[in-house]
C-alpha cells in the first residue's frame, strides 16, 4: 500500500534519480566529546549514535543544547576532544579537512552564498573544487537548478541579493548537493523563513531527499519539523547528553522521560494523529449511514478528526483514489487509533533499516 | 603676498613670458590679465604636457609600490593580528610627517639626495596609512556565514583569499586606492622641490612670478584635472570589477 502520508505526493513516487541512493553513507557518531576551551562543562560529554545510509536524522533540542556543535563535529569545522566519527565506516579523523569537506554538503542557517557570485558559480563552488571538467559542471548546475524547481536561464545568471529568502535557501541546498555528497549537514536550514514559506521548503526538501536518499543531519529547535522531517530524532537536552533517538512515531508515542514528553507539548496525541492517515485507521463500514461529507483516504488523522468535529460530530465517508467507498470515520474509530496509537505503521515513510 | 620661500631646490628656471619681440602677441601678458590663453596653448607642447606625463609617472610609481607593501602588510595583519597596531602606528607616524620636512629629511640620504627615489619614498610614505588601513578593512568585513560556508565547503586558506576575501574586499580597497591616488596626485606638486618634473615645476615657477599667473593656475588647473580624471577611471574599474554591486540599493 502506497502510504498517504507522502509529503509531496506528486513527485514523491519518483521514478527520477533513485539511482543517486547508493552514494548515501552511514553515519556513526560514536562517544563524541566536545569541550570547548576555557568552559568548565563540555558541551557534549559522551554522544553515540548511528544514522543510517539514506536516512534523515533531525537533532533537536533546548537552545545551547549542542546540535550546532554535535554538527560542526562532523565535518571537522571544530575539533573533537574525544571520540571518533566514522562516515561510510571511515573515520573522518583519517581525512584531510578539506578532502572531507567537499564531500559533506553543508547548509547554515545564514545560507552564506557568496555575494559575488551569480547563482550558478554558487552552486558550481565544489565541483570547482573538485576540478570537475566545464561542461560537467554546467550540465550538473542546471540539473540542480531544476531539482529545486528554479528556471536555470531565468535565475541561474541572478546574484543572491537578486532572490527572494526561500530562493535564497534552496540554492544554498542545491550548493551543498552540487558534488553528489554522501552526507548532507543543514543547520536550521529553513530557521529563518516565515511560516507558509518554511512549509513549502520542507516539502521540497522532503519531494527532493525522496529522489535523491541521502544522509541527513538537520539541525532544528522546532519539534514539529523535527516530527515532520525525521527519520529518526534525536532528542538533546541541556548538558549535551542524548534525551532519546527514535523515530518520530516512537517518541511520540513513548517519549523516554518526563523532558521529552515536555518538550514534545501536552500535544503529543494530536502530533501523533498527523503522522496516521486515514488508510491507518480501522473504519466502520457504510450501513446506510447518512455520511455528513467525504475525506479522500490519505487525510491525515488528525485533520479527519478536525473535520469529524467540525461536521459537529457526525461521520464523514471516506473514498479512495479511486473513487471507490472505503468506509466511515467515526469519531469513535479516530478514538480507536489514540488508544491504540502503538501499532500504527509509523510515519508513512519508507521504513528505518532493521525495523519490520 | 608673501615672496615664495620653495624657490631653492626648483632648478627648473621659470618660464618667463617674452615681452620682447612682438608687442601686438603679448598684450595679454603685458596687460597682465589673470589668465592668457596664448601663453597656455604656446607653452603647452614644451612645458606643461611634459609635465602633467611627468606627474601621472611620479604618481603612478608611488601608488602602485604604496599598494604593493600596503596589501602585503595587510594580508599579513589579516592572518595574523598582532601585525596590525605596530603598522598602523608606523604608517600614522609617517603619515603625520609635514610633507616639505619629509623631502628635506631624505635628502641627505646616501643615495637618495635630490631625485625621483627621494620624491618617490615620500609619496608612497603618505599612501600606506591610507591603503592598509582600507585593504585590511575590506578584508575583515567580509561576512561571518560567507567564510564559514566557504571554509564548509572546503576551501582551503588560500583559496578562500583568492576567491571570496579579496573580491569581497575590492570595494574598500577601490575606496582607498581613490583616496591614495587623489591625495598623491596633490602631494607629488610638492615633490618638485626635490625632483625637477612634474607638474609641480610649473607651480613653483609661477608662484615665484610675482606679477604673472597664468603659469600657476594652469599648472594648478591641470593638477586638478588629472585628480579627478584618475578618481573617475578607478571608479570605472570598480564598476567593471564588481559587477553584483550594480543596481543594488547603494
Ligand atoms: N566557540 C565556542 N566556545 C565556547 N563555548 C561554545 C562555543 N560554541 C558553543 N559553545 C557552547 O556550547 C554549548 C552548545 O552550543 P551550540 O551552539 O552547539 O548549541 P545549539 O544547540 O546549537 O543552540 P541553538 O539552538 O541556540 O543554536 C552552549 O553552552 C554554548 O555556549
Ligand atoms: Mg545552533
Amino acid at each position: 500500500m502506497s502510504s498517504a502520508l507522502d509529503h509531496d505526493a506528486s513527485s514523491a513516487t519518483g521514478t527520477a534519480t533513485r539511482g543517486d541512493a547508493s552514494t548515501a553513507l552511514e553515519l556513526e557518531l560514536r562517544h563524541v566529546q566536545k569541550a570547548y576551551p576555557g568552559s568548565r562543562q563540555p558541551a557534549i560529554p559522551d554522544l553515540s549514535l548511528t544514522v543510517p545510509a539514506g536516512e534523515v536524522c533531525i537533532l533537536v533540542g533546548p537552545s545551547g543544547s549542542g546540535k550546532t556543535t554535535a554538527m560542526r563535529l562532523i565535518n571537522r569545522m571544530i575539533p573533537l576532544t574525544g571520540g571518533d566519527i566514522l562516515l561510510g565506516g571511515r573515520s573522518v579523523l583519517e581525512r584531510p579537512e578539506t578532502e572531507l569537506r567537499r564531500e559533506i554538503g553543508y547548509v547554515i542557517q545564514q545560507v552564506g552564498l557568496f555575494p559575488h557570485q551569480t547563482v550558478r558559480d554558487n552552486i558550481a563552488t565544489v565541483p570547482r573544487l573538485l576540478g570537475w571538467p566545464k561542461d560537467r559542471i554546467e550540465h550538473r548546475v542546471r540539473e540542480l537548478l531544476e531539482l529545486i524547481s528554479l528556471d536555470p536561464d531565468e535565475v541561474g545568471d541572478r546574484y543572491p541579493h537578486q532572490l527572494s529568502g526561500g530562493q535564497r535557501q534552496r540554492v544554498g541546498v542545491a550548493r551543498a548537493l552540487a558534488a553528489d555528497p554522501p552526507l548532507l549537514l543543514m543547520d536550521e536550514p529553513f530557521g529563518a523563513i516565515d511560516p507558509i514559506n518554511r512549509a513549502s521548503l520542507q516539502d521540497g526538501f522532503l519531494a527532493l531527499q525522496e529522489r535523491v536518499r541521502k544522509t541527513v543531519v538537520f539541525v532544528t529547535h522546532d519539534i514539529d519539523e523535527a516530527i515532520k522531517m525525521g527519520d529518526r530524532i534525536a532528542i538533546l537536552r541541556e548538558g549535551g547528553t542524548l534525551a532519546q533517538y527514535a523515530t518520530p512515531a516512537e517518541i511520540l508515542d513513548h517519549p523516554a522521560d518526563a523532558f521529552v514528553a515536555d518538550f514534545i507539548g501536552a500535544d503529543r496525541a494530536l502530533k501523533r494523529l498527523g503522522l496516521a492517515s486515514l488508510a491507518d485507521v480501522t473504519l466502520r463500514p457504510l450501513n446506510g449511514d447518512q455520511p455528513a461529507g467525504d475525506l479522500p483516504v490519505s487525510t491525515s488523522v488528525r485533520d479527519a478528526l478536525a473535520a469529524v468535529l467540525a461536521a459537529g460530530g457526525r461521520p464523514l465517508r471516506v473514498l479512495e483514489p479511486d473513487g471507490g467507498v472505503r468506509g466511515l470515520a467515526t469519531l469513535e474509530a479516530i478514538g480507536h487509533v489514540l488508544g491504540g496509537a502503538g501499532e500504527l505503521d509509523g510515519t508513512g515513510r519508507p521504513p528505518a533499516r532493521g525495523q519490520p | 603676498m608673501n615672496p615664495p620661500v620653495l624657490i631653492a631646490a626648483g632648478g627648473g628656471g621659470p618660464i618667463i613670458p617674452n615681452f620682447g619681440g612682438n608687442g601686438h602677441a603679448y598684450a595679454c601678458e603685458q596687460a597682465n590679465r589673470l589668465f592668457c590663453w596664448g601663453w597656455f596653448s604656446h607653452n603647452w607642447s614644451g612645458t606643461l604636457w611634459p609635465a602633467l606625463r611627468q606627474h601621472v609617472v611620479l604618481v603612478l610609481i608611488a601608488v602602485a609600490i604604496g599598494f604593493a607593501i600596503s596589501m602585503l602588510l595587510a594580508l599579513l595583519a589579516h592572518r595574523f593580528r598582532p601585525v596590525e597596531q605596530p603598522v598602523i602606528a608606523f604608517t600614522s607616524f609617517l603619515y603625520t610627517i609635514p610633507s616639505l620636512a619629509l623631502f628635506e629629511l631624505l635628502i641627505p640620504v646616501p643615495g637618495l639626495g635630490l631625485s625621483r627615489a627621494t620624491a618617490e619614498v615620500a609619496l608612497v610614505a603618505y599612501t600606506l596609512l591610507i591603503l592598509f588601513r582600507n585593504i585590511l578593512a575590506g578584508l575583515r568585513n567580509v561576512p561571518a556565514d560567507v567564510l564559514d560556508a566557504a571554509r564548509g565547503m572546503g576551501m582551503s586558506h588560500r583559496q578562500m583569499l583568492w576567491r571570496v576575501e579579496l573580491p569581497l574586499a575590492l570595494p574598500a580597497i577601490i575606496a582607498g586606492l581613490r583616496i591614495a591616488t587623489v591625495s598623491t596626485v596633490a602631494l607629488a606638486t610638492i615633490a618638485a622641490l626635490v625632483d625637477n618634473e612634474g607638474l609641480g615645476v610649473p607651480i613653483l615657477s609661477g608662484i615665484n612670478d610675482y606679477y604673472f599667473k597664468t603659469e600657476l593656475i594652469a599648472a594648478g588647473a591641470l593638477t586638478v584635472l588629472l585628480a579627478v580624471a584618475a578618481d573617475g577611471m578607478l571608479v570605472g574599474v570598480q564598476r567593471l570589477l564588481t559587477p553584483w554591486s550594480r543596481g543594488r540599493a547603494a
